[in-house]
């Protein structure tokens, strides 16, 4: 539904230069990334790599120091905040699954439901039968049906990344950003979430940064890997596992 | 009866029985309390005494000023520490209201100017003064005076995201400096006696004991008002996003929500209410004084809310008349004790009722119902995790 749409430009993220230090240590460091419209990308990296700041600098959560970070080609993300950021249809999965503990499951999942942040909308808000419909089916899909009226708080681990998932489907946005989806999961929830994102990946364009290298595999997807804030290698997970710089990396720890 | 389940009210209490019992109780006390004050005869055992009466008014007052807490604390997370300020703000503009209808009642005599006026030797009244003949223009100001402090205060506070504990400290501040404001003569609000000295209201006699319980009823009337507008708030879209700020502000803003936006509203909405509290209290006490602004007044209006349970509504509201009803029995028997009172009770609850009593009463609530209904109920889902 969205080709025609992606079509126009021809990247949907691109990041260039893009530096942030965090008191004198760069955790980013001359960043650069161009991600096309429509595509999968997987980004790896040991801990402390900086994936989930980057991650911080496309949604707006953090400022970079320098360097460019544009939206479609032309829009500037670092001029913009998260709500705007996240209204132009960037969503984003955190590593520590965030879900709104205090809400059931249906309603975290209302929250996301793609539609108007506007104050006095959200007043007078009503449910249409088939925003319940979308909701009930997107229930199912993170499997979660009979935890419908439980409150998020009081779901597993896996449940919780399960129901943020969720959360960022339903959102509907063209950019995903998945920081470690996989965390807390089963061997089994682990080879789902890879072909629900996959799937996912046929309209949108989705990243996902993960440890799990099976996890990777199953994506079957162009993988950057990161080190010290800039990128290391990028290609097929073949060639880049073949790396000797990225088995230094990986290995020399 | 298919068009009473169709209204608001209807859906709102359905599931809400302590709120039923909370509001039920709330339109006892303010139909009949002021009824015996006024046709029970005098001495006979039915006969309430205007004190009881104007008691039950303040607390009715209060209780409305912890349901503009508890929206924003308990719901958005915003913790302020300077709602009494609102409270004051509205009650001040009521005041100027009544101190104008003194007209040249006063002890000088003056038909232009209050008596503080005349004896700063003020020869004109001040411009801020002007409109406050008319009853409209002082409900308008009651609204508007409170509303745009909350909202020019929070634009600025919000915007910038000040958030938590330093929140709170601002709001202190606010507070304070606003009670040395308003503790100045030459600001014009009479100083240290506040406004005082009211001669009535509308026309009507404001000692009279028909004014009063007409005052009573008003403020029972305007607690189930706040009451159903709160709740529909909090049931709205609106609400679960403002619980998702005081959950997870961030992830909000990931979700495309204009944090500020929903807290700037919220807060300005609660501060609007509590000035209309301060508007019915000041008449039933007959003043407005300065030390209404002071920061423990606003702290206290935490505790209440603490004590009877945040996010629940109905909870601020028994914890306002819990401790209102405390506060005038300890401070008449045992004035020098209920300052630690009121601090050990704080202390009790953030130690064994961190939910405070309307916690304490949904857990109750679930343990009789069993775990034989509702799935979902936290407490059994909590059960499930642990049997995992
Ligand atoms: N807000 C912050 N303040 C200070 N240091 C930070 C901040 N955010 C990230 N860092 C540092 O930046 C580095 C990269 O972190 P992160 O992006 O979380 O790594 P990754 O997600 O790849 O494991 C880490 O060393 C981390 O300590
Ligand atoms: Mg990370």
């Amino acid at each position: 539904m969205n080709t025609e749409k992606t079509e126009k430009f021809q990247s949907v993220l691109y990041l260039n230069g893009v530096t942030k230090s965090f008191d004198g240590f760069k955790a980013i460091n001359n960043l650069s990334l161009d991600v096309s419209p429509g595509e999968l990308r997987a980004i790896i990296g040991p801990n402390g790599a900086g994936k989930s700041t980057m991650m911080d600098i496309i949604t707006g959560k953090t400022k970079p120091d320098k360097g460019e970070v544009r939206f479609k080609d032309n829009i500037d993300l670092t001029r913009h905040d998260e709500a705007d950021i996240a209204n132009m249809g960037i969503g984003r999965k955190f590593q520590k699954p965030t879900v709104i503990d205090s809400l059931t499951v249906w309603d975290n999942l209302d929250l996301a439901l793609a539609g108007n942040r506007g104050i006095w909308q959200t007043l007078v808000f009503k449910l249409s039968s088939n925003q319940c419909e979308r909701i009930e089916e997107i229930i199912s899909l993170i499997g979660l049906s009979e935890k419908t009226e439980a409150l998020a708080k009081n779901l597993s681990h896996g449940q919780k990344q399960w129901l943020e998932i969720g959360m960022l489907i339903i959102q509907e946005p063209e950019v995903l950003l998945v920081d470690e989806p996989a965390g807390g999961m089963t061997d089994y929830e682990t080879m789902e979430t890879a072909k629900l994102l996959k799937d996912i990946a046929k309209n949108h364009s989705v990243i996902v940064v993960e440890h799990d290298m099976d996890f990777v595999r199953a994506l079957d997807c162009t993988v950057t890997v990161l080190h010290e804030g800039s990128v290391l290698a990028e290609g097929s997970l073949e060639k880049v596992s073949a790396d000797p710089r990225v088995i230094e990396v990986y290995l020399g720890r | 009866m298919n068009l009473l389940q169709q209204t608001f009210i209807y859906k709102a209490l359905q599931n809400d029985i302590f709120g039923r019992y909370v509001l039920s109780f709330v339109i006892i006390i303010g139909t009949v309390i002021p009824l015996l004050n006024v046709f029970a005869p005098e001495g006979s055992m039915f006969d309430i005494t205007t004190f009881t009466m104007t008691l039950m008014g303040k607390i009715l007052c209060f209780a409305i000023l912890a349901l503009a807490l508890d929206l924003v604390w308990g719901y958005c997370g915003i913790l302020s520490l300077g709602h009494g300020a609102f409270f004051s703000l509205g009650g001040y503009a009521m005041g100027m209201y009544l101190m104008r209808q003194i007209g040249d009642r006063g002890v000088y005599g003056n038909p232009e100017l209050p008596d503080f006026m005349v004896f700063l030797n003020w020869d004109a009244l001040p411009w801020y003064w002007y409109g406050f003949d008319s009853f409209g223009f002082a409900l308008l100001m009651v609204f508007l005076a409170p509303g745009i402090l909350a909202f020019v205060f929070g634009w600025m506070a919000f915007r910038s995201r000040v958030t938590g504990v330093y929140f709170s400290i601002i709001t202190q501040a606010l507070t304070f400096a606003l009670m040395q404001a308003f503790f100045m003569n030459k600001l014009g609000f009479g100083g240290n006696n506040g406004l005082t000295d009211f001669k009535d209201i509308l026309g009507f006699n404001i000692q009279s004991d028909e004014t009063r319980s007409v005052l009573v009823f008003t403020a029972a009337l305007v607690l189930c008002i706040t009451y159903f507008v709160c709740k529909y708030i909090v049931s709205s879209k609106f609400g679960k996003v403002l619980v998702s700020i005081r959950d997870a502000e961030s992830r909000t803003r990931f979700l495309g929500y204009r944090v500020e936006h929903y807290k700037l509203l919220v807060f300005t909405f609660s501060a609007i209410v509590a000035g209309v509290a301060g508007a019915i209290y000041v008449p039933l006490v007959g003043a407005a004084n300065p030390s209404e602004f002071s920061p423990i007044n606003s702290i206290g209006i935490v505790i209440w809310v603490a004590l009877g349970g945040r996010g629940t509504l109905y909870g601020a509201i028994i914890g306002a008349l819990v401790i209102g009803y405390a506060k005038s029995y300890f401070t008449t028997s045992f004035p020098d004790l209920w300052l630690y009172i009121l601090g050990g009770l704080f202390v009790l609850t953030t130690m064994y009722l961190p939910e405070g009593i309307a916690g304490r009463l949904e857990q109750l609530r679930q343990k009789r119902n069993g775990s034989k209904n509702d799935p979902s109920t936290p407490a059994k889902n909590a059960e499930l995790e642990v049997a995992k």
